[in-house]
């Protein structure tokens, strides 16, 4: 009777170890910061990005949608330090959109597709005033 | 207060909130380009019979172009008008002897989603607008401003309680055109009929870096002394200034000038220093006149949450799962603790 038991009881423990280890590995395997994903979505929310990392592959077509829950305006700039800098300091007030410099209207979604050519770490920042320094910054990493 | 005075005159914007009875606050100030530098300022707000009085005046610095300000209102308005000439002053003159003799005001107004209510008072238009931040932001930018970063979850703490925001527009070109000089403002005088007065501190914070100050005075005039909350404690940013009971000669100055009618032959008065870093006022500040001393927790906005924070998901996964496992172990160990050894076995 207690072998019995004894043999359930371990093998109810190494169920549980098993599911909960398979469990693991599929939510690290979905999370968006270390894994490369070909289609992403971001929220902007009281001006923040979510997530504030990301990862994509190089070579491939990857899908970002941007979704501003703000009822305020925002850019999404995905670039090197020089491509940021270059915004922080720059005059126009608006951008044109290109694949990696969205403006997304308040109450807004936008969809932009990139091919990144090389691995790299970018930011992706929104350079409408006080908004980097507010928080509103991100990391893409680009990985092969 | 006192020392504070030579910077407020010295410096360009000051503004000025009287508040007679229980509250009402002051605005949060925007820009074409989502800054705009207000130096300092004062409310007067006052309650009596069940109506809120709110006196407010802007001084902006720097002029031309056009300004705006947001005021979250505790509910909809009987009316707004221009305050009175002198009542600002009168105040602090109260509190503080030496009377400037240079303080200024200004004023902004607003538009937006369900429009209440539009007046125009000398270069200031002020709508009532009804409704949330959408509404808010849309508003602005219909005017050609540009919200702070801040500015949607400032906007939604004071919509979960009351969706009635004050939007004014000061058009310092056409005060110009009037002959008023730069850091002149217009009074406002704001009467809301309301159970639960209420003075926005929060929105002062609006729109500035971590590290900017807010300086501001508000004046309560209440039927009785009233039970605050926050509590002024000079560690978070409020400092109570005075709290005695209002000379008559006050009550008679103030209730002479232009539509403050209102003011009972008998009142409490109660100044409130602000100064503080903008993080630092996530607060409004409620106020209980009753005589009850029970100020709502919800009107000082301190059960709405102040801040949201993104849960990283994965992250919350992980922890579930670790508890899982975690739990998974301890039923084995439990259970391997209860197995009886080879002899027990062998006995058996």
């Amino acid at each position: 009777m207690t072998r019995k038991r004894a043999r359930l009881a371990f093998g109810a423990g190494l169920v549980a170890v098993v599911v909960a280890a398979g469990a693991a590995a599929v939510a690290l395997a979905a999370r968006p910061g270390t894994t490369p994903q070909t289609a992403i979505t971001i929220e902007i929310k009281y001006s923040h990005f979510n997530p504030s990392a990301i990862s994509v592959p190089v070579g491939v077509p990857v899908t970002i949608t941007l979704v501003n829950d703000d009822p305020i305006d925002h850019e999404w700039i995905i670039g090197d330090d020089a491509v940021q800098q270059r915004h922080r300091t720059g005059t126009e007030l608006l951008h044109p959109v290109r694949p990696t410099e969205q403006v997304i209207p308040a109450l807004s979604t936008r969809v932009t597709t990139i091919t990144f050519d090389h691995p790299a770490t970018w930011k992706y920042i929104c350079h409408l005033p006080g908004h980097e320094a507010y928080g509103m910054v991100g990391v893409a990493s680009i990985v092969r | 207060m006192r020392r504070r005075l030579p910077a407020a005159l010295l410096g360009a914007g000051l503004a000025l909130l009287l508040v007679a009875g229980p509250t009402l606050a002051c605005g949060g100030l925007i820009g074409p380009n989502g800054a705009v530098n207000l130096l300092r300022t004062t409310t007067l707000a006052g309650y009596h019979d069940g109506v809120e009085h709110y006196v407010t005046a802007f001084q902006f610095q720097g002029g031309g172009g056009a300004f705006g300000s947001i005021t979250p209102l505790p509910g909809v308005p009987s009316s707004v008008e221009k305050g009175g000439d002198w009542t600002l002053q009168r105040l602090i003159r109260e509190t503080d002897p030496p009377a400037p003799e240079a303080l200024l005001f200004d004023r902004a107004a607003a538009s937006g989603a369900e429009v209440l209510m539009q007046v125009r008072i000398d270069a200031l238009d002020v709508t009532v607008l009804k409704g949330g931040a959408a509404d808010v932001g849309q508003w602005a930018s219909q005017n050609g401003f540009r919200l702070p970063p801040d500015a949607p979850e400032v906007l939604d703490f004071y919509a979960k309680r009351s969706p009635i925001f004050l939007a004014a527009v000061f058009d310092a070109d056409a005060a110009k055109e009037r002959g008023q000089a730069i850091g002149d403002g217009t009074p406002v005088h704001i009467t809301i009929p309301t159970p639960n007065p209420w003075v926005p501190i929060r929105i002062l914070g609006l729109g500035k870096a971590a590290d900017a100050r807010v300086d501001a005075d508000v004046y309560l005039l209440t039927d009785n002394q009233p039970a605050l909350l926050p509590t002024p404690t000079g560690s978070n940013g409020m400092t109570l200034d005075n709290s005695q009971q209002a000379s008559q000669s006050l009550l008679n100055d103030l209730r002479s000038d232009r539509g403050m009618g209102w003011i009972p032959t008998r009142g409490w008065l109660t100044k409130i220093a602000i100064d503080a870093s903008a993080p630092q006022l996530s607060y409004d500040l409620a106020v209980d006149a009753s005589g009850q001393g029970v100020p709502s927790w919800v009107q000082a906005g301190l059960n709405v949450p102040v801040q949201v924070q993104f849960v990283d998901q994965t992250t919350t996964i992980r922890a579930l799962l670790a508890a899982i496992l975690a739990i998974g172990v301890l039923i084995l160990v439990m259970q391997l603790g209860r197995m009886p050894g080879p002899r027990a076995a062998t006995r058996a």
